[in-house]
């Protein structure tokens, strides 16, 4: 029943394992691809561009950032595409899965430590509130 | 990444574009005040700069979506001129910028930023983070205790209202806010009309008033150079950054250009030198700012501010205006590179460090990113000059393995790496993991080799590379013979 899944990874340990669920889930049902989306923070922007001053492709560090999850998700062999995106991630995140008409949203529980989230709020559950369709938080 | 085309950089955003130039309008006459009274001149001087440069910048820049006005890098930076010799000297000298700005992008030097290492870039950054604050502890001086309240309640509504209303620029509304307090409850602390007047009129062209003589050319030469350098190194890190969050690519020569005729038209305009801003392009792309329009139009809405608002404006307390720039101070910082500073090689921290130090000592951004550029140089020269010779012997023959890069700095060591006085009557010098670089280089080779014919032995040369024989046969030296 879910065909169209939305992926939202920062490469962080939770993000992974919400990977693995998406993974099974993809598995569960034929024809059913994941979208992995990767949001760059634009707050980030500064401090990416910065430590990547002389290297060739600042694009390749956020690559790395994503490959492990892009690696299982071949090893399974799911249908899979990979999206970067630009802006706040919460907002970002949701503007794509109700635009694009996605089925459902996984997403890891935290890639903050907790004064980050006290100040930040926790980006998946601006996601759990806003998105318009089922939303799968991992632990 | 893609380049947007002239057509689509002026009318593909209209509406973002319009919204966000209001939002950076807003945000832009804070630093603008804040910057010229660094300065030393009127806060009009910026006003008009951050005006005039936001609207020419809009159609000769390279970069759509960002944002260019008077900036706190470049105010730092002439604050002697303006102290010593006046405000039509800082007028001149930010002509003669945009002179340099233009020669840089004409002759397409900006491929060369990358001789500028990542650590004297962060260095740059945080400096210029470390300048603007302590640029801020004037205010407090001869000030009441009320100056700190008023501080602390500027910086707390500029991060907390965000999480409840985002509609306006959280740093106007502190300043409103903080303004109004001070004219309602009559505190007396000083006002922007303490530090210069505002003029509710439209910059005029004028030519500076200064001689024009050598006098002249040499008293605001070493600035206007200083301030080019500046002023392209914050700009073409703006660039980068606006590229990286909007995904589009931009002409860095352009934008070097633009900012150049931009400096020229505002030196002639009555404003002080100016370049892209970090905080306030940030503040336009998440507002939703992507073409030229939100350039043009943050400083066409700022100049109807100051006109029909110049009298409010003068009442605005430094206190505000101080908190203001201390938020400006703090996210500028690269407070990343603090915490990353121990996984760095120990020279790239060095580096940073050398680089924010001697600013702050010199107080002039230029020669801390000429000091760290120098020092960077010279770690890489000596960590790249370190030659290996391992020996061998095989029979009659005694094999040296000579492993490096020979040049220059490598090659007085590598002199005394032999024994001349072996007793043997062949010597192999093999070259293979060698590359010879200058004639220092070859020389070096041919006086060891020289050395061991003196002493008797026959020497063979093996393995020198293709590049390394070329230079050899160019400096028709004698280690072609053997």
């Amino acid at each position: 029943m879910y065909k169209k899944i939305l992926l939202a990874t920062d490469g962080s340990e939770h993000s992974k394992r919400a990977g693995e669920h998406a993974i099974s889930m993809a598995l569960c049902t034929k024809g059913s691809k994941i979208e992995m989306v990767y949001v760059v923070d634009s707050d980030k922007s500064k401090t990416d561009v910065l430590n990547n001053w002389n290297s060739a492709d600042i694009g390749d560090k956020r690559k790395d950032r994503i490959r492990h999850v892009e690696q299982r998700m071949k090893e399974s062999a799911v249908q899979f595409e990979t999206k970067i995106l630009h802006g706040e991630p919460g907002p970002t995140i949701v503007d794509y899965s109700n635009k694009n008409g996605v089925d459902v949203v996984i997403i890891g529980s935290r890639g903050l430590n907790a004064l980050q989230e006290l100040v930040l709020g926790s980006v998946s559950h601006k996601v759990a509130k806003r998105a318009e369709c089922p939303v799968l938080i991992v632990k | 990444m893609e380049q947007m085309s002239y057509k689509d950089s002026w009318f593909s955003n209209i509406k973002g574009d319009l919204l966000s130039g209001i939002v950076v309008a807003l945000a832009l006459i804070p630093e603008a005040i804040a910057f010229s009274i660094i300065a030393g001149v009127d806060p009009m001087v910026g006003l008009y700069a951050s005006f005039t440069i936001a609207v020419v910048i809009a159609f000769v820049g390279g970069r759509p979506g960002m944002i260019s006005g008077a900036t706190g890098a470049m105010a730092l930076l002439f604050i002697n001129l303006v102290a010593e010799h006046g405000l039509q000297y800082l007028l001149a000298a930010t002509i003669l910028t945009g002179i340099f700005e233009i020669l840089f992008g004409v002759f397409k030097l900006s491929r060369y930023m990358k001789f500028i290492p990542r650590s004297v870039m962060v260095g740059f950054v945080n400096a210029l983070a470390i300048m603007i604050f302590t640029s801020q502890l004037q205010h407090f001086v001869g000030e009441t205790w009320i100056i700190y309240v008023l501080v602390a309640l500027t910086l707390a509504i500029i991060y907390l209202l965000p999480y409840v209303f985002k509609a306006i620029p959280s740093t106007l509304v502190a300043i409103v806010v903080v303004t109004a307090i001070t004219i309602f409850m009559n505190i007396g602390v000083r006002t922007v009309g303490d530090m210069g007047t505002i003029s509710r009129t439209l910059p005029v062209f004028l030519l500076p008033d200064i001689p024009l003589n050598l006098d002249t050319l040499m008293i605001i030469l070493p600035y206007s150079l200083a301030l080019a350098l500046v002023g392209l190194l914050e700009s073409l890190l703006t660039a980068a950054i606006v590229d990286d969050m909007t995904d589009t690519g931009s002409n860095k020569d352009t934008e070097s250009r633009g900012q150049g005729i931009a400096n020229i038209v505002t030196g002639f305009f009555g404003g002080m030198a100016g370049c892209a801003m970090i905080g306030q392009s940030v503040i336009n792309v998440s507002s939703g700012g992507r073409g030229r329009l939100s350039s043009l139009f943050s400083g066409v809405f700022l100049m109807l501010l100051i006109v029909v608002l110049g009298d409010i404006v003068v009442r605005i307390p430094m206190a505000a205006l101080a908190g203001v720039m201390i938020m400006v101070s703090i996210s500028t910082f690269d407070w990343n590179s603090i915490k990353t500073l121990y996984l760095l090689p120990r020279t790239d921290a060095f580096v940073m460090i050398v680089t924010v130090l001697t600013v702050v000592l010199t107080h002039n951004l230029a020669i801390g990113v000429f000091t760290g550029i120098l020092l960077s140089a010279i770690f890489f020269v000596s960590k790249i000059s370190k030659v290996e010779v391992n020996s061998t012997l095989e029979r009659k023959t005694r094999i040296y393995k000579i492993r490096g890069q020979l040049f220059f700095a490598s090659v007085t060591e590598l002199l005394e790496k032999f024994d001349y006085k072996e007793e043997i009557q062949f010597v192999e010098l093999n070259l293979r993991r060698a590359h010879l670089w200058d004639d220092s280089a070859v020389a070096a080779v041919d006086k060891i080799i020289n050395k061991f014919e003196e002493n008797g032995k026959q020497v063979e040369v093996t393995g020198l590379n293709e590049d390394s024989s070329e230079l050899v046969e160019k400096l028709a030296n004698k280690l072609g013979s053997h």
